[in-house]
């Protein structure tokens, strides 16, 4: 299935990140999932919450750089060799990924992953 | 020693004259061969034949460097091309320099005035300069090259950089003379005593530096740490480069050549000339020169002059040494850098916004600038390698105008803001 997910632009201090989830606490938006990829002086802060539209125009509001993906998630079973089946559809099928985060719980894992066609990844794990 | 004993030590009666004869020479040439001048002088209700002395000097027009820039490349210049043996430049913006051609005899008056310049500095045909100038378009290196050699003084043309290779010249070869930017003779001073060479070990006795501002600590740590007495060196490549005036043994305000280069000290307000010692801008008229021959032109650096004989022998007017600018202008490693050059590359640049500061700083002995800049919020992306590729573009772009390295840092929005306060865009954390 597809998911949406918000990215936001914050620089790499500290109180940065809590200032972000701050604006986010304050409308009242509940994340699912936060994911931040780090460079040295910047880092990207990936989420995913029960309201991306809200939370969008709240962060753009705020001045923050925002721009919202459509992702792939999966749901897989939380024992080995699961996600290894995901990977095999998806390299036979010529899919790269850029990134993926995900946790299991309850022995259920969900996870998110960057493809570079959407579409094509749905159809090749259906 | 001095180099030409005739002219610098002439009277103030004769200077005059000499000054007031170069004056009506220069200004006949540029009325007949510039455009520019010309309608400039019309426009004043001004001839050639109103320009009788060097007094006079105040019925002309100025020139600034948005005049250079708008007659770019060689608009401005009294002499055919065929006749230029050198053209040098300057940084200018959005990649524009500011061309500077010579004439044969206009690389004659430059050596001639650098050789005076060593020679006040302290030095002879007996020394050895190693000249850690930049090579190239900026005037430093081949300037003070080409006064050495008519000196007769012996010349390490190491050029800027590669500071170990610096180091064995400076020990190998024994020079007596430094001549290049003060914050890098303060680099290699610290990179001696890193690698444990004591200043006595080397033969160095004179610093000859310029082109940037420094502080008269920072000279008694370059003094303390090469073991020189450490000399203050002023120019600029409009007007010729290093050498328009150099500080003699007093170290009492910097000798210029004022048989080639009339200066004036202009109330920034105003515009009129004001007495001696009274700080405004400084701003030279060439008198000999034939490629470019600039009437008035603003330098921007605020400066005061003093007319009263000095103890070393010389009648030349002294300046003081350039205590800050009239405009925004920064000085980064002897490259001169305008805050709008940097906006003119970020409007340029989509990805960016022209939402921007810049910091000045010195880390250890180098001058850093930081541009942080805010991005376009139409190009934000959640790749990481997107996010890099556009602060490299930013950068490049940034370094290929500004012909020097910056550190560009990608910024929230209310950074920016924060550290901008009311429309600072620059933050200069140097001691100088």
């Amino acid at each position: 299935m597809k998911i949406k997910q918000i990215s936001v632009f914050v620089q790499n201090e500290p109180g940065r990140l809590l200032e972000f989830t701050d604006v986010l606490n304050k409308a009242g938006i509940n994340m699912t999932s936060l994911n931040l990829a780090d460079v040295t002086d910047y880092g990207i802060v990936r989420v995913i919450v029960d309201d991306t539209e809200k939370a969008a125009s709240v962060l753009k509001e705020n001045k923050y750089n925002v721009i919202v993906n459509e992702l792939l998630c999966v749901d897989v079973s939380d024992k080995p060799g699961a996600l290894h089946e995901i990977l095999v559809k998806l390299a036979d099928n010529d899919l790269n990924i850029s990134y993926m985060y995900g946790f299991s719980k309850g022995g259920h894992a969900s996870l998110v992953l960057k493809v570079n066609d959407l579409e094509k990844a749905i159809a090749a794990l259906q | 020693m001095i180099w030409n004993e005739h002219v610098e030590t002439m009277s103030r009666d004769e200077m005059h004259a000499l000054q007031s004869e170069r004056l009506r020479d220069t200004v006949e040439r540029v009325y007949q061969n510039v455009e520019f001048y010309r309608s400039k002088m019309q426009a004043l209700g001004i001839e050639p034949g109103d320009i009788k002395t060097i007094d006079d000097i105040v019925k002309l027009p100025f020139t600034t460097k948005k005049d250079l820039r708008d007659n770019y490349p060689f608009k401005i210049c009294a002499a055919p091309q065929s006749e230029f043996v050198r053209i040098h430049a300057s940084s200018g913006t959005t990649g524009k320099p500011t061309a500077v051609p010579h004439t044969r005899k206009d690389l004659d008056m430059f050596a001639e005035c650098v050789a005076r310049s060593i020679c006040c500095a302290g030095g002879s045909r007996e020394d050895t300069i190693q000249v850690s100038y930049g090579y190239g378009l900026f005037t430093g290196g081949l300037g003070l090259h080409d006064g050495a050699t008519r000196l007769g003084a012996g010349v390490i043309p190491a050029s800027s950089g590669n500071t170990a290779n610096q180091l064995t010249l400076m020990k190998d070869f024994r020079p007596t003379i430094l001549a290049c930017t003060p914050s890098y003779a303060m680099f290699l001073a610290e990179a001696l005593a890193e690698e444990g060479t004591k200043p006595e070990d080397l033969a160095l006795k004179i610093g000859i530096f310029g082109a940037e501002p420094w502080s008269a600590e920072m000279r008694a740590k370059i003094e303390a740490g090469l073991g020189i007495t450490a000399h203050d060196i002023y120019g600029l490549s409009e007007i010729m480069g290093p050498g328009v005036s150099c500080t003699c043994e007093h170290r009492n305000g910097l000798h210029i050549c004022e048989d080639h280069f009339y200066p004036e000290i202009l109330d920034p307000d105003t515009l009129q000339p004001v007495g001696d010692n009274v700080v405004g801008e400084l701003t030279f008229t060439h008198l000999t020169k034939e490629a470019m021959p600039l009437l008035r032109y603003r330098t921007r650096d605020l400066s005061s002059l003093d007319h009263s004989p000095c103890e070393c022998g010389r009648t030349s007017v002294r300046m003081a040494r350039i205590i800050g600018r009239s405009d925004d202008m920064l000085i980064i490693r002897g490259v001169n850098v305008f805050p709008s050059q940097i906006e003119s590359v970020l409007l340029e640049v989509p990805e960016a916004s022209p939402n921007y500061v810049i910091i000045v700083d010195r880390k250890g002995t180098l001058d850093t600038i930081e541009v942080q800049v805010e991005l376009n919020p139409d190009y934000m992306t959640d790749s990481v390698t997107e996010m890099e590729e556009i602060r490299k573009k930013i950068k490049q772009k940034l370094d290929s105008v500004l012909r020097i390295g910056v550190i560009l840092t990608l910024a929230e929005h209310k950074t920016i803001t924060r550290s901008q306060g009311k429309a600072k865009r620059v933050i200069d954390r140097r001691k100088i």
